[in-house]
């Protein structure tokens, strides 16, 4: 017998539908937290001096500043799933710009689509998140497409 | 100052140079403050448990980070990162802390690179790699690709 599936007319309503845009400004200090939590010592995300004779001119931020709750990424969509438990399925990141302390990213996210697969614990939902990072001139530094997993 | 990486350096089947990283319940703690992400299964271990993970486990974002690290550091500052991507398959967990500055002895990762590609178009040099994040056991948790524009001897001549 065919299963039913489990994404509902409810949840393709939710398809492409953008969410709450999310207002990063860029600090040093943040660049700097994150460096230091990733223990990557490289002085173009931390060394004004360094960064000043690179070809970026300054201190520019690690590829790893964007795609996360802080950088607004998923935020304000409305991820609907049967199942109670979720993990983050991988990240697909294309950069374009250097993003710059002092830069204001306006990130914008939405449900790009859904797909069901039988796993080893059974039925788990595929729900693929488009997120487009864009600074204070409206260039579009970054784009994420996330996956997440609920099971 | 790292020396800089050139398209004539690398080819098919090069390796990109790996990266050792540890994992540890301090940094998974100073990730979720730099990233905003406060998902208790990277630190309670009732919830981790209830999620079916065991305990709690590495964010699979920190991994992705840490292959932005081995992709920023091989390719040095005039190379330019243009796409990373990868899954999270495998599950991580960090090492507990034995006292507060040290962490306890186990597993070690490396972040590790292969290149499956190079050409040139639109007159810039690009490299691709195959990536990924491997465990103590020399499993590829965090299997991904990463995209490079890499600068040119030729070029600058």
């Amino acid at each position: 017998m065919q299963q039913a599936s489990i994404i509902t007319d409810e949840m393709k309503e939710q398809l492409g539908v953008e969410g709450t845009p999310t207002i990063l400004e860029v600090e040093k200090g943040h660049i700097r937290m994150m460096a230091e939590a990733l223990d990557d010592p490289n002085p173009l995300w931390q060394d004004e001096e360094y960064a000043k004779k690179t070809r970026y001119g300054g201190i520019v931020a690690p590829p790893a500043l964007l795609c996360n709750a802080r950088a607004g990424t998923g935020r304000g969509v409305q991820m609907k799933s049967p199942f109670l438990r979720a993990l983050a399925g991988g990240d697909e990141l294309q950069y374009y710009l250097p993003v710059r302390p002092g830069d204001v990213i306006t990130s914008v996210s939405k449900i790009a689509e859904y797909n069901e697969r039988e796993g080893r614990m059974g039925k788990m939902l595929f729900t693929i998140i488009d997120t487009t990072y864009k600074n204070q001139r409206g260039e579009v530094v970054a784009t994420s497409r996330s996956t997440s997993i609920s099971y | 100052m790292k020396k800089q990486l050139y398209y004539e350096d690398v080819e098919v089947g090069s390796e990109v140079i790996p990266l050792a990283k540890i994992a540890t319940t301090e940094m998974l703690v100073k990730w979720a403050g730099a990233t905003g992400d406060f998902n208790p299964l990277h630190y309670e271990d009732a919830f981790a448990a209830s999620q079916g993970v065991g305990s709690p486990i590495v964010h699979g974002a920190l991994k992705r980070a840490w292959l932005g690290h081995l992709m920023t550091d091989w390719t040095g500052e005039q190379g330019i990162l243009k796409r990373l991507s990868c899954q999270y398959r495998g599950m991580d967990y960090p090492r507990k802390m034995k006292d507060m500055v040290t962490p306890e002895e186990g597993e070690t990762w490396w972040c590790k690179g292969t290149v499956t590609k190079k050409y040139v178009e639109d007159g810039q040099h690009i490299v691709e790699c195959d990536i990924w994040v491997e465990n103590g056991k020399g499993e590829k948790t965090t299997p991904g690709t990463a995209t490079v524009i890499l600068p040119s001897r030729e070029a600058k001549s």
